[in-house]
């Protein structure tokens, strides 16, 4: 309610933070998700850098109150660089016991406990499987714990609404959102806008929650239980326009972004599955940039359907998970063999076989590398931050038509899903995107003009590629061995192997688009991390503590894997120790160790969860001797 | 192709021979083993003997005699339907001719197969298509069927076992103005891509589908398929196959396909018909082609296509026109829900009585598709089902016209902008 807040409200001090970390937690049903993108964008309004983690579980509905249908959202958020979602958590809002269960070891000893008390029934308890009531003494003694009574307080204040219980229920979510954004000094209003927005036809349900939102702001302002009120000043963000960007979002964008400058047009073929399926969603959204998307009846199909329309001189492109890039694999060979453009994104999840849908992991690397039958090597990039993917996916079409093979592009669920500060590019920076399409016969062979499919560019090693409906250049491809330049099927033996080494050396080729290696940190020194993909924040955060300490600690992070950049083995030379973190069961160490022969040194994490900063930095400790 | 020193099953040199289960001797054809008991013919109720015209009550006339004959030039072909070239215009000087759709690649099929005319009758039909050979694109998937690109001098892909369909979908749909066709065999299409082919089927693109169906895995040398019938003996079934065959009409029929056809490799005219009426249909063609293998399979349906017994067991079944066989001395006649052999010269029965067919009925193409292993029954060949619907690729373009007029041209620094953004120095 408007109403003003009364003279007495209890007078609160005010702490400026550098950061912080918020955790959301509750049923899959409490609207945890949605709560925390909202606080996400009341952050980003306050300017500040930030980092996301949403966690949710595999199942859509799981039974309430219990353990495994607990979904959470993580935010951390600061004035200073924000490179992870946070190593420990300094605010957990838990709706019910559950969710208090699942994460209180993620909050630092000292941090806030906030739980909504109307749900801690015996009931609750049993379903969460506390045997003792977890609101005891230590719990107290341990953090600074708030019981709100969070459905008891919606209620009330929802008495005149006419709304039934269950959605009065719904909105208490929007309680706890008013009363955190209260908490750490955020603005309120971009949550009622969008509230206006999402209920624009349900004017009751608007006003209902954006009320309730209202109620949580003022309870924390009025309530003697809250005496802290945190601040957090704007980050030092390079000059700019931002949006907050999600890795799915930013894929979408950067595929959009390859087909509009280079004028050829997307089709986008997929079968759902998580964490990619919000590629799909997205891309279905912008057909008035041509976008062609195509639901496919699986993940064969989906590659087929994009190979076709890659052979028709599009921009064929097939997002999927892990399982669906073992469907694929077959159909990727025929891409390599017929050396058509064609990016398959690969947003990894835990594996294998169906592993951790909703989890993420980096453990599809050997099968983006080596997964297809025969020699069948096919450029991998990865992208290492959610707003990166938009800069790798780009880089993905450009490689992928300009060396006329196939890309697998890596992301996983944490990029997926998570969020932070997009530095939005200007469309006139992007790269160049020139394509051209064969339109003349390219030999003359007893007289007569005619057309090769398999001449190929010098640099690149390319092959014309020729879109059918152009006269003249009719020809056949196909998955069976090409003989070099006619592209006529052969079954020479000395051709295949001639093949075979063209192949790899055209992947080899790639080597000449990708830029020098950068050195986070340390450019010699004791430790070298090696990284790829998304725990690039993680990485740097623990550079960065590390270098804090006195340790003498760089990182490099690889965005082709791929071929590998040309300048690393200089790199390593400079290093004692060579480290290679990765949330899989060691698998660049592998590539690494067989390229380089050196003694790389796996670190490894394979809980679905990303690398926090400390993890790393205690391995470096241990390496170093220094504890 | 397939190595000529394998053992087959059916020792050439006897041609034409029937396939196992129709011995000569039998005169008339008996079921593979394993199929007969089920077929054994059922008593017919007095009055209903076979031959025998029952007496029907007052209005209660076989459904075939109520469906209206297609009136004169009402040829059922749907709205949006290509039209055949006029006759004269195709060929003459300067114009293309079959050798032009030949490539320059050797025919590698084993000497005798079917596959060979098949091929040739597609090049005699391109000529007469009016469509630029640089617009054509021949679209297969694995095996002996799977090389057919190779010899056509037009666009083609030769891709992974079982997806040609899904290919061919991507490539359609992108490129609206090619004009695409998918050759597959009954494995291909009915086993490995199956999944495949009913979606394609539902989703309508306007493509042609050529089922090389020889019942048999040719390239890999003589495995029974999803269409060979049961008892069938071969490499991997020593002692005969337990699995239930595919109709591949039915097949068709039930994925809601628009266009249902099949016809044989060794009757080019029909053949030739039937993929013109494929082609000029607005929607998926699906062509079903008998189609001999004479090193694993020969002679699997020499029954339906070879002179002594073609006649006796094959129809073909046109538009409009009572389903007569036989050089006109037997119909089929609608008995109920089933289908009935009639005998047109007996007396009691004339061509009246018959089924006249109407490719434009799902209930009649779907009675007539399922005629499949009867005895009394011959094979149907000829266009089964045609009807009209919106394809996926003309939806699509509609769509993404309609979204676009609606928000206009994409513009990419307004997308990358969009939703809240702010400004920083
Ligand atoms: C993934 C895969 N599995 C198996 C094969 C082996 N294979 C090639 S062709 C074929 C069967 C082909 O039978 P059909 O489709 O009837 O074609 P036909 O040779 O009879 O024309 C098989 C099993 C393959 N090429 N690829
Ligand atoms: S289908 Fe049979 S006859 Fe024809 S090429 Fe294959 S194996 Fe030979
Ligand atoms: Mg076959």
């Amino acid at each position: 309610m408007a109403s003003s807040a009364p003279d007495t409200a209890p007078q609160k001090t005010r702490e400026r933070l550098a950061e912080a970390t918020i955790l959301f937690a509750g049923d899959s049903g409490d609207g945890m998700q949605l709560t925390g993108s909202q606080f996400t964008l009341a952050t980003a309004y306050a300017r500040n850098d930030l980092a996301t983690l949403p966690d949710f579980p595999a199942e859509i509905r799981a039974p309430a109150g219990t353990t495994y249908g607990v979904s959470g959202f993580q935010l951390h958020f600061g004035s200073v660089n924000i490179r992870t979602p946070g190593d420990e958590v300094d605010l957990l809002v838990a709706m019910n016991p559950a969710a208090l269960k699942v994460n209180i070891n993620r909050v630092r000893k000292g941090g806030s406990v906030i739980v909504n008390i109307d749900s801690f029934t015996q009931r609750d308890l049993d379903l969460a499987g506390y045997d003792a009531h977890p609101i005891d003494d230590v719990l107290r003694e341990r953090y600074q714990l708030f019981e709100v009574p969070l459905t008891k307080l919606t209620h009330e204040a929802l008495a005149d609404f006419g709304l039934d219980k269950k959605q009065m229920d719904r909105s208490k979510n929007m309680f706890a959102l008013g009363l955190a954004l209260w908490l750490y000094s955020r603005p309120i209003q971009p949550a009622i806008d969008w509230l206006g927005k999402k209920f624009a036809k349900k004017p009751d349900i608007r006003d209902a929650n954006v009320h309730v939102l209202k109620k949580g702001l003022h309870f924390g302002e009025t309530t003697e239980t809250f005496t802290t009120q945190y601040e957090v000043n704007p980050a030092q963000l390079k000059a700019g326009v931002y949006r907050t960007i999600h890795g799915a979002q930013a894929v979408a964008l950067g595929l959009v972004a390859a087909s509009h400058q280079s004028g050829i047009p997307l089709f986008y073929g997929s079968y759902p599955i998580t964490p990619a399926s919000d590629l799909l969603h997205e891309l279905s959204r912008h057909k008035h940039f041509g976008v062609m998307t195509f639901q496919a009846e699986d993940e064969i199909a989906a590659v087929g359907s994009a190979i076709g329309a890659s052979f028709g001189g599009n921009l064929g492109v097939c997002g999927t998970s892990g399982p669906g890039v073992a469907l694929k694999g077959e159909a990727m060979g025929l891409a390599l063999m017929t050396e058509l453009p064609l990016v398959v994104v690969d947003m990894q999840r835990g594996g294998p076989s169906t592993g951790l849908p909703t989890k993420t992991e980096q453990s599809d690397l050997l099968m983006a590398v080596y997964g297809r039958n025969g020699d069948s090597p096919m450029p991998v990039i990865a992208a290492s931050t959610p707003g990166d993917c938009f800069w790798a996916a780009y880089e993905a079409c450009r490689i992928a038509v300009k060396y006329m093979t196939p890309v697998l592009f890596l992301a996983d669920g944490y990029l997926g899903n998570g969020s932070e500060p997009w530095h939005i590019p200007n469309s006139a920076d992007l790269a160049p995107f020139e394509v051209t399409y064969a339109t003349k016969t390219n030999r003359v062979i007893n007289g007569e003009d005619v057309f090769l499919p398999y001449v190929r560019d010098e640099k690149t090693l390319a092959r014309p590629w020729a879109k059918p409906g152009t006269p003249g250049l009719e020809h056949r491809l196909g998955g069976l061995e090409k003989q070099a330049e006619t592209g006529n099927v052969s079954y020479d033996p000395q051709n295949h192997e001639r093949m075979t080494k063209m192949r790899a050396e055209k992947v080899q080729r790639v080597q000449q688009d990708i830029p020098p290696t950068t050195i986070y940190g340390d450019a010699e020194g004791d430790v070298l991390l090696i990284g790829w993909g998304s725990t690039r924040g993680a990485i740097e955060a623990a550079v960065d503590e590390a270098r804090s300490r006195g340790q003498r600690v760089g990182a490099i992070h690889l965005r082709w894997i791929c071929p590998f950049p040309a300048d690393l083995q200089p790199i390593f030379d400079r290093f004692e120790h060579l480290v290679v973190p990765e949330l899989n069961n060691g698998q660049l160490v592998r590539l690494l160790r067989d390229e380089f022969l050196l003694p790389f040194i796996p670190v490894n994490k394979i809980q679905g969860q990303p690398f926090r900063a400390s993890e790393l930095t205690t391995k470096i400790d241990s390496i170093l001797g220094t504890t | 192709m397939a190595d000529n020193n394998q053992d087959n099953n059916n020792p050439k040199g006897k041609k034409p021979t029937l396939p196992p289960g129709y011995a000569p001797k039998a005169k008339k054809p008996t079921l593979p083993p394993g199929m007969e008991a089920k077929s054994k013919k059922p008593t017919l109720p007095p009055g209903m003997e076979k031959g025998k015209k029952p007496t029907l009550p007052p209005g209660m006339q076989p459904a075939g005699k109520r469906k209206p004959a297609m009136p004169p030039g009402m040829k059922a072909g749907p709205k949006g339907a290509k039209p055949a070239m006029p006759p004269g215009l195709a060929g003459g000087d300067g114009a293309p001719s079959r050798k032009d759709f030949a490539s320059d690649q050797d025919v590698r099929w084993c000497p005798g197969c079917g596959d060979y005319s098949i091929l040739a009758g597609v090049q005699r039909l391109m000529p007469e298509l009016d469509i630029p050979k640089e617009n054509l694109v021949f679209i297969s998937g694995i095996g002996c069927s799977g090389r057919f690109p190779y010899y056509m001098n037009t666009y083609g892909m030769h891709t992974i076992h079982g997806r040609a369909p899904s290919f061919a979908t991507g490539l359609k749909a992108s490129r609206p103005e090619l004009d695409v066709w998918i050759v597959t065999g009954d494995g291909d299409s009915l086993s490995i891509g199956g999944n495949h082919l009913i979606h394609i089927l539902r989703r309508n693109l306007n493509v042609q589908i050529l089922l090389f169906n020889n019942q048999i895995y040719g390239l890999t040398k003589g495995q029974y398929s999803p269409t060979s019938e049961r008892g069938k003996v071969t490499k991997s079934t020593p002692f005969g196959s337990i699995d239930h065959p595919f109709n591949p009409i039915a097949v068709a029929l039930g994925a809601d396909a628009t266009f249902v056809a099949r016809t044989m490799d060794r009757d080019p005219k029909h053949m030739k018909a039937v993929l013109k009426e494929a082609h000029g249909h607005a929607g998926t063609g699906f062509v079903e082609i008998y189609q001999n293998c004479n090193i694993f399979n020969d002679g699997a349906f020499f029954e339906f296509t070879e002179r002594a017994t073609k006649s006796d067991r094959a129809v073909f079944i046109k538009n409009g026109q009572p389903m007569v066989y036989a050089g006109g001395k037997k119909g089929i006649r609608l008995n109920g829900f089933s289908l009935q052999s009639i005998d047109l010269e007996g007396g009691d029965w004339s061509k009246d009585d018959c089924i006249v067919y109407d490719e434009t009925s799902m209930e009649l193409a779907n009675i007539v598709g399922r005629m499949f292993w009867q005895p009394d029954l011959p094979r149907p060949f000829g266009v089964f089902y045609r009807t009209a619907r919106p394809t996926y690729e003309s939806l699509l373009h509609e769509q993404i016209g309609m979204v676009t007029n609606k928000q206009g041209n994409g513009d990419l620094d307004t997308l990358l902008n969009a939703g809240d953004t702010w400004t920083i120095g």
